[in-house]
């Protein structure tokens, strides 16, 4: 493989790096003002990155072809899959930012660039085919949300969030480098190939003990249980569209990270790491559901309604078949999706005076007043839920389908079973929307971003959205099929 | 069969009115609401017409691999042709009575209403075990927020409680049915009546959708639910819930439970008849002493189920068709009477049984239906009660003489509450001023309960017409279950060979069809 066949395979990367690079050159010279041209810019540069991704996923890419630099990194359909998903999303993320900041007159020209290095590190993380490059990518990811927690100045809730997330993050950050060091020395390889050959014969308890330290510094990342307490005062704390973006691009890059690791390095030994995947699924799902019924704050509900998500994603991951993998990924877009558009239309509510409302009770009789937003969110709610006809009851059957054809039917009803116990303050949201008399709180305009992704969000999990789940089942699988051919 | 989709169409009219409704001002709503249901009621006749009885099971196939793992396959046979008779029937019904009681936020509701159309189809023509799963669950959120929006005061309550009990008995259906996908390679559902699951898989698999359907039904003990939603929910409400929505429980005992599980639904039939017994009883004695009227209806619906539930597995043609029957009548009954308290809420406001008395002096018209449908729920012969009823208990007679003897008790029961609650309403002195300055019937609640009436009647004196399309479905599924059927303890003589010519002479042409039956 020569250097230049490299250098085209990691195209997507390279576009974003140099991109970012000169419009952080831009920023610095053109200063906050050009805020709002460096974010269109930084728009251009992600769709850029995602027509490069979009024809490998396409021409679902795989095998040996697509191993960029001695197999640092793969360029397959697997990481293309995850890639476009992160795009999409952060673009949302940087169409949603200006208006929120403008209230607090924090606009900067660095939001956008700062989006586009995280992008940059999830590209990377999710085309790692080494521990090496899984750790800069993951590295590279933190550092720019970090800053990103806490970009809102103003507010000391942004600051504590920001604190927070970065000693947390960095203490995962030190869990995982242990596991890897471990595995590391004990199978003599830092590659994803070489380590699952090396675990293909047997798993010594040095290198079990890797595997889990490597699982639990991913655990952190994805927010699952049991590592999952920074997310709701993260969430709650830092500037909604950042809120927006932590809770779908980086999980994307995280889940998909997971899947590689556990699926590909780790996959000749998925019987010593299944329990710990079990237990995190139903961990989460039962504590994100219990843990949002008692919230007031729409973001914390949120947050733990986020980590809810990574448990039903967890159940694929337990069944460690190419079904499994696929479900995943039919539920990670159908979460993004579903996220996003949550996100948007908290970022809608807006009091008299321009302030977000975030309390629940301060929705009450939005039904009434403000009848499109509540419509679409009573719509997200229910197919977050998995309430049929809404698409999130799509991705949860996926996923179900995966753990039951794996034999896991155990799983799979407790699972299901958990999910009721989520109905409810899914329902909670609703009911304050349409059942309760009106606070009269949320007033004021939306602008055409917002109601555009509002509205497309809500058209992709509608009942229309069915009609995709055939192109997506299909290109998910093709990605699954390029995971498990690396492995 | 025919080029024009027509069951398709059915779901497409509610679909499109529904959503138009969302923008139209309260008089345009109530109309375009009225004008689709009528439409689909037109279109249900023409289903009904152009149905071959006698003809393939399955009729009106349409099928098209719109989606990832599951397909849009719809078709009915002669039993969910009745089943969406029912629901086309009252959908017009329902859109009438809440003309002038509901007047806020008019055009969402009538839009749920025109949703809650288009599952109830979708639901009974579905042909893909995850297509009618969509179907079965979606009916949650547009019921959720009739309840919730325009119930009564406890209605918060209410609708959590419908939704997270229904939800709840329905979820773990769906892993059952990812297994059995998972099994048997397909989500067609007549293949899937066709497959032989392992016995040992039966059980689990039967006890899965028993979750599910006994919650809809609802059978004791999981019946709580119903008489709070019941209560809160507005007129229309009550009586799509009791009308259409109680009937799912029973059609997909019928559809799937029994079909697909034979060995298991015999296994497990003494659960289903000792909860059936219990739930007769016990329901009955409490609707002895309800004050709302509401609530009493709604325990009589849960006794009433318990007869369809106990006819379906009597394993013998007589059962499955009385509980058939006894699914419509009741589809009609309870929905009547819950337009008949309707009528006199909308005109006092409560549903306190003491608040009224002597209606028959000022309202003779409303008396005068009140009592049929009375009559009906109680089971007089001439009504479709009666005919459901006999036809039941009859065929569960040959496998258990004690149920049948609990149950029939039941029944004397359910005259007793029913004929209490018509004399405290309709006779006696009038006591109270307000009552006894009501109106008779309008023009509106004529044409509302004139048609039921006249359905009720039809179906009580002549129940050929509503038994001749599901004969040989009826007929199809017991010879399915012949093979795991229970022996019986009331082991009828064999009839004398003159006797059984006798009879023949006169029967009616069916019964030489259906094989078994009135032996």
């Amino acid at each position: 493989m020569d250097f230049a066949q490299s250098l085209r395979l990691i195209a997507p990367e390279f576009i974003l790096s140099v991109g970012g690079l000169v419009l952080l050159l831009a920023a610095a010279w053109m200063g906050d003002k050009a805020s709002r041209a460096i974010s269109i810019a930084s728009v251009a540069v992600l769709a850029a990155a995602a027509a490069f991704t979009a024809s490998v996923l396409g021409s679902g890419a795989m095998g040996a072809d697509t191993q960029a630099f001695f197999g640092q990194m793969r360029a397959d359909a697997f990481a293309a899959f995850a890639k476009l998903l992160i795009f999409a999303a952060a673009a949302a993320c940087l169409m949603i930012a200006p208006r929120f900041f403008d209230r607090w007159k924090a606009m900067r020209a660095e939001y956008p660039v700062l989006i586009l290095f995280a992008v940059l590190g999830m590209s990377i993380m999710v085309s790692a085919g080494d521990l090496m490059t899984l750790y800069i990518g993951l590295e590279m990811n933190s550092l720019a949300a970090y800053v990103l927690a806490a970009f809102l100045r103003v507010d000391s809730r942004s600051e504590e969030a920001g604190l927070k997330y970065f000693v947390l993050g960095a203490l995962a950050s030190g869990i995982l480098l242990y596991g890897m060091s471990l595995t590391y020395g004990f199978t003599g390889t830092t590659s994803f190939a070489g380590i699952r050959a090396a675990l293909a014969s047997g798993l010594s308890t040095g290198a079990l003990f890797g595997v889990i330290f490597v699982f639990a510094g991913l655990a952190f990342k994805i927010a699952a249980v049991p590592f999952h307490m920074w997310t709701p005062d993260v969430y709650e704390g830092a500037p909604t569209p950042v809120t927006t973006f932590f809770a779908t691009a980086p999980k994307v890059a995280a889940v998909a990270l997971l899947m590689r690791v556990a699926l590909d390095a780790f996959g000749a030994q998925s019987d010593a790491w299944r329990q710990i995947v079990i237990f995190a699924a139903l961990a989460s799902i039962v504590v994100g559901a219990l843990g949002a019924i008692g919230q007031t704050n729409i973001k914390r509900l949120l947050a733990y309604s986020s980590i809810n998500n990574v448990g039903f994603i967890l159940v694929g991951l337990a069944a460690a078949t190419p079904g499994g993998a696929s479900a995943m990924l039919v539920y990670l877009a159908i979460y993004v999706a579903m996220t996003i558009g949550s996100f948007v239309a908290v970022l809608m509510l807006r009091d008299a005076e321009g302030n977000q409302v975030e309390l629940i009770d301060d929705m009450a009789g939005l039904s009434r007043t403000s009848p499109g937003i509540a419509w679409c969110l009573a719509l997200l709610m229910f197919s977050v839920a998995g309430i049929p006809p809404l698409l999130g009851f799509f991705a949860k059957l996926v996923v179900f389908q995966a753990a039951v054809d794996a034999g896991m039917i155990a799983l799979a009803v407790i699972a299901i079973a958990g999910s009721v116990i989520g109905a409810f303050y899914y329902l909670k949201v609703v009911k304050v929307m349409f059942f309760d008399d009106p606070a009269d709180k949320v007033k004021g305009a939306n602008d055409w971003a917002h109601w555009a992704l509002l509205i497309v969000s809500t058209l992709v999990i509608s009942p229309l959205g069915y009609l995709l789940t055939g192109w997506l089942g299909t290109l998910a699988d093709t990605a699954s099929a390029a995971l498990f051919l690396a492995a | 069969m025919g080029a024009f989709p027509i069951l398709s169409t059915m779901l497409l009219v509610p679909l499109v009115a529904g959503l138009a409704c969302f923008f139209l001002q309260a008089k345009a709503a109530r109309m375009v609401a009225l004008v689709a249901t009528l439409i689909d009621l037109g279109l249900g006749v023409v289903l009904w017409a152009n149905y071959d009885i006698g003809g393939a099971q399955w009729q009106f196939v349409e099928r098209a691999e719109l989606f990832s793992g599951f397909s849009y396959a719809l078709g009915i046979d002669g039993i969910a042709l009745l089943l969406i008779m029912l629901s086309v029937f009252l959908m017009p019904i329902c859109i009438l009575a809440s003309w002038e009681s509901i007047e806020t936020r008019v055009g969402e509701y009538m839009a749920a209403f025109l949703f809650m159309e288009l599952l109830m189809i979708g639901v009974f023509a579905a042909q893909d075990l995850l297509l009618f799963y969509i179907f079965f669950e979606a009916g949650l959120i547009p019921m959720y927020l009739i309840i919730g929006i325009w119930g009564g005061k406890d209605r918060i309550y209410a609708s959590y409680k419908f939704f997270l009990y229904t939800l709840l008995g329905s979820v773990v259906m769906l892993v059952a049915m990812l297994w059995m996908i998972g099994e048997a390679g397909t989500t067609d559902i007549p293949t899937l009546m066709q497959y032989d699951f392992p016995p040992a898989a039966q059980t689990w698999l039967f006890l899965a959708f028993f979750a599910s359907f006994a919650v809809k039904m609802p059978m004791w003990p999981v019946h709580t639910w119903l008489p709070d939603a019941h209560v809160q929910a507005p007129t229309a409400g009550s009586v799509i819930l009791a009308g259409v929505l109680l009937k799912m429980g029973g059609y997909g005992f019928i559809r799937f439970s029994l079909p697909m599980f034979p060995e298991a639904s015999a296994q497990l039939a003494w659960l289903v008849f000792a909860l059936s017994m219990i739930a007769v009883i016990v329901t009955s004695l409490i609707a002895l002493v309800q004050h709302d009227m509401k609530k009493l209806i709604a325990y009589s619906s849960v006794a009433h189920m318990a007869i369809v539930t106990i006819g379906l597995f009597a394993f013998n043609v007589q059962g499955l068709e009385g509980a058939m029957i006894v699914m419509l009548s009741h589809g009609l009954v309870s929905g009547a009477l819950f337009l008949c308290v309707g009528v006199i809420y909308d005109r006092l406001h409560t549903r306190e049984i003491d608040r009224y008395g002597g209606l028959s002096i000022n309202m003779p018209n409303y008396a005068l239906f009140f009592m049929l449908f009375t009559m009906a729920s109680i089971g007089l012969p001439g009504t479709s009660g009666f005919v459901g009823e006999f036809l039941s208990l009859a065929g569960v007679y040959q496998i258990s003489t004690w149920v049948t003897l609990v149950c029939t008790t039941g029944i004397i029961l359910g005259a007793a509450y029913m004929l209490y609650l018509y004399w405290r309403v309709a006779f006696g002195v009038q006591k109270n001023a307000d009552a006894a300055a009501m109106p008779d019937l309008n023009a509106r609640e004529w044409v509302m309960l004139a048609p039921i009436a006249a359905a009720v009647l039809w179906m009580g004196v002549y129940p050929e017409s509503f038994l001749a399309p599901m004969r040989k479905d009826i007929a199809a599924l017991d010879a399915r279950l012949s093979r795991a059927a229970p022996e019986g303890d009331s082991k009828p003589a064999e009839a004398r060979p003159e006797q059984v010519r006798r009879n023949a002479a006169n029967a009616m042409p069916h019964h030489d069809a259906a094989d078994g039956e009135g032996h």
